[in-house]
């Protein structure tokens, strides 16, 4: 396996020539890319990749079905976030546009004992794990800072301060380790993530301490404006033999592979092999977030290099033509998006604004004087305008 | 022509335009400062004009950030660093905290660390979670630091002209919902000092100390409190640390009354500090205790609660009132 830094070791002043084999480092389409379906919609049958087919060997044609009906979904939902948006419905959106198969195969592979840790573009791995999509939108709309039991499906609040929750996720692992359970954890972040002390930290403490937990790294190419080359000059994937684990590379576009290799992982996890780093090579077809431009920063022609690749159209085109899918599927599950983003819709627009005295509430678990003080202090503010009012 | 129209923001650009045709040794760094221009384009154009040896895109990584540019302070480099937002100011606070603010010191004041650490700052943007925080007394309460707040584009002109140059480290807060409010600006004045309150309003009956993004509330609040016969006077204090208790004592001693507003929460914040201080120092020309009016020791609510959390016109007049009352 080649690693491009030497060069650069060797001439550290020269910027240009370093800046040409970061260009290079990445390797894009690397041959260590784990592939089950080609873009075009077939298997790929790579005698290399066979330790991780074999956890999709036995895969049903109804259990396909299942994996392309919960990307449809959740592409639906996400367009609707996003024209809810456009509406003034929500303050911010955060897109998973081109993101389905890396969150689908991924959030598919856990079990409902395992825990996630996302950070704030997993609403497919919510999803999966049975959230209600109307849920996350409670912190985007701005009426709560999380808005979801994070015990009630095992996964975890959004976090937006980036690379935190990959240490949550490792002490949860821990804990799971020294409990002696079986379950394992699974941790989201960017490219741009990786950067983190936290994620380097949480890379350490999980090989030290043989912690079950699978870093489920998507890389989207870009955090927000800046490309993977600002932040890595080796393929994010090889960073995990620096830490003693296994890091493997996966076709995040491929929703068979990503399920493949994150059962994979898991599976080492629960064996008490400890932590896998897996990066889903994919890609941000959307803006960053609803305030971002990307036009500012990348050309439109990325995009449509990596349309072709578009996770959704690969599975269908797999189902047509090596399934007995029919037509009444597709059309079923139309009718059922349409249903989905109606609800979601008419749930967001009913969304009420937070009571004001929230604001104090759960500050603390045990409480606290001097926010009771504040409380009953507003309190009376507030009651001094209804008096006025009422007395006019 | 010297004076010019600018939105804060815009003002600020300049100013780091200005700092980068002067001196080769300003760079600017932060996550997107480069091709976007920073989320809130506060850099923009600069990586375009000055190359990308100047204007450094970083790793996502503040505490890198902060650290690296202590390095490069160290080897005689002047950065200007953005944080993209208050809240993800923290992963780098331990290098901010334990190595920015005490090396002078350290090495026996035989080195300077003359970086700038620019930090968009405070709500009223309708935001999500750490993006709309005030952790300005944080930065005051530790020595070796500077830390400052311009409320206006004149102000965020010169005041970033005077950071860069100054041989310590300043924490430069913005207040980012005043970021397209314009202001004029000379570009030939001579500003008065970095650490300086200024009078913005002249008043008799009370004094509002205010600094960022409660400025312009203060002083919509002087203008109602006239209609209602009432003179305040609004010092924009521009300097959390240090603190110009001079212009407040002054002032004091004329209105006798003392309001201190800001975002942050009240409990152990800059108010605090003021208020401690004014009553030391004009204890006997006090007519009324000093109040504050600031945020509750809660964490920053989500969007559709911060006017309910943020002091507004309603808020602060009510202060008012219940000084006079006294
Ligand atoms: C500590 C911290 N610094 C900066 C930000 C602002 N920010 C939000 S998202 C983002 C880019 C994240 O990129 P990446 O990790 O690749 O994830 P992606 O959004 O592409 O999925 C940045 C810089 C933040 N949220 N937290």
């Amino acid at each position: 396996m080649t690693v491009d830094s030497t060069a650069a070791a060797r001439t550290p002043r020269k910027r240009t020539a370093a800046k040409k084999s970061a260009k290079k480092s990445p390797g894009v389409g690397a041959p260590d890319l784990v592939q089950l379906l080609s873009p075009e919609g077939r298997r790929v049958e790579d005698p290399a990749h066979a330790e991780y087919a074999a956890f999709v060997e036995d895969i049903t044609a109804d259990e396909l079905r299942g994996l392309y009906r919960d990307m449809v979904l959740t592409r639906r939902f996400d367009a609707e976030a996003t024209s809810l948006q456009r509406q003034g419905e929500l303050g911010l959106w955060a897109s998973l546009l081109g993101q389905e198969a890396a969150q689908i195969g991924s959030g598919r592979a856990t079990r409902d004992d395992d825990y996630v840790f996302p950070t704030y573009r997993e609403h497919g791995v919510a999803w999966c794990r049975g959230v209600d999509p109307t849920n996350l939108l409670g912190m985007f709309r701005g009426v709560n800072n999380g808005g979801w039991d994070p015990n009630s499906n095992n996964f975890h609040l959004y976090t937006i301060v980036i690379g935190s929750q990959t240490l949550h996720a490792t002490g949860y692992a821990m804990g799971i380790a020294k409990d002696g359970a079986d379950s394992a954890v699974i941790a989201y972040f960017g490219d741009g993530a990786s950067s983190q002390g936290d994620v380097a930290e949480s890379f350490t403490f999980s090989a030290v301490y043989n912690a079950p937990v699978v870093f489920f790294c998507q890389n989207n190419q870009w955090a927000i404006s800046e490309p993977t080359e600002k932040q890595t000059r080796v393929p994010l994937y090889q960073r995990a033999q620096g830490y003693g684990f296994p890091g493997v590379r996966v076709d995040g576009n491929d929703v068979l592979a990503c399920l493949a290799v994150t059962k994979w992982a898991l599976e080492r996890a629960r064996r008490g092999e400890g932590p896998t780093l897996v990066e889903a090579f994919t890609y941000r077809m959307g803006a960053h977030t609803t305030s971002d431009d990307p036009s500012k920063y990348r050309a439109d022609e990325e995009r449509e290099a990596w349309e072709a690749k578009d996770p959704i159209l690969r599975l269908r085109t797999y189902l047509e033509s090596e399934t007995d899918t029919d037509e009444g599927f597709f059309a079923e599950l139309e009718a059922e998006s349409e249903a989905l983003g109606l609800r979601v819709r008419e749930v967001v627009r009913a969304m009420p604004d937070p009571d004001r005295m929230a604001i104090f509430e759960n500050a603390y678990a045990d409480g606290h004087s001097l926010v009771d003080e504040e409380r009953a202090q507003f309190a009376a503010y507030q009651a001094s305008f209804s008096d006025a009012e009422g007395g006019n | 022509m010297a004076v010019q129209k600018l939105p804060l923001a815009k003002a600020i650009n300049e100013s780091l335009r200005l700092a980068l045709e002067t001196d080769p040794k300003v760079l600017i760094m932060g996550e997107d400062v480069g091709k976007l221009g920073g989320v809130f384009r506060v850099t923009d154009g600069l990586q375009k004009d000055f190359g990308e040896d100047r204007v450094i895109d970083t790793p996502l990584a503040e505490s890198g950030i902060v650290g690296t540019a202590i390095g490069l302070a160290l080897r005689g480099y002047r950065p200007v660093v953005e944080i993209q937002f208050d809240g993800f100011v923290f992963p780098a606070y331990d290098q901010i905290v334990t190595q920015l603010a005490k090396m002078h010191a350290r090495a026996l004041g035989k080195i300077k660390l003359p970086v700038v650490v620019r930090i968009p700052y405070g709500g009223g943007i309708g935001a999500v979670e750490h993006h709309s925080e005030s952790p300005e007394a944080l930065f005051a309460h530790v020595a070796g630091l500077k830390v400052v707040s311009p409320s206006n584009s004149s102000d965020a002109y010169w005041m970033m002209q005077q950071a860069i140059q100054s041989d310590d480290p300043v924490i430069f807060f913005e207040p980012k919902r005043r970021y397209w409010d314009k202001g004029e600006v000379d570009t030939e004045a001579i500003p008065g000092p970095l650490h300086g309150a200024r009078t913005l309003r002249e008043g008799t009956d009370l004094t509002l100390v205010a600094y960022g993004p409660m400025v312009k509330v203060c002083l919509e609040v002087a203008a109602a409190a006239q209609e209602e016969g009432k003179s305040l006077e609004v010092l924009d204090l521009r300097s959390m640390s240090p603190i110009d208790f001079d212009a407040v004592q002054k002032s004091v001693e004329k209105t006798r009354r003392l309001v201190v507003v800001h975002e942050a929460p009240v409990f152990l914040g800059t108010g605090a500090e003021i208020a401690a201080r004014i009553t030391e120092r004009c204890f006997y020309h006090l007519e009324a205790p000093v109040l504050r009016v600031g945020g509750y020791h809660v964490p920053y609510p989500p969007a559709r609660l911060e006017d309910e959390y943020l002091p507004g016109l309603d808020r602060v007049l009510d202060a008012v009132d219940r000084s006079l009352a006294y």
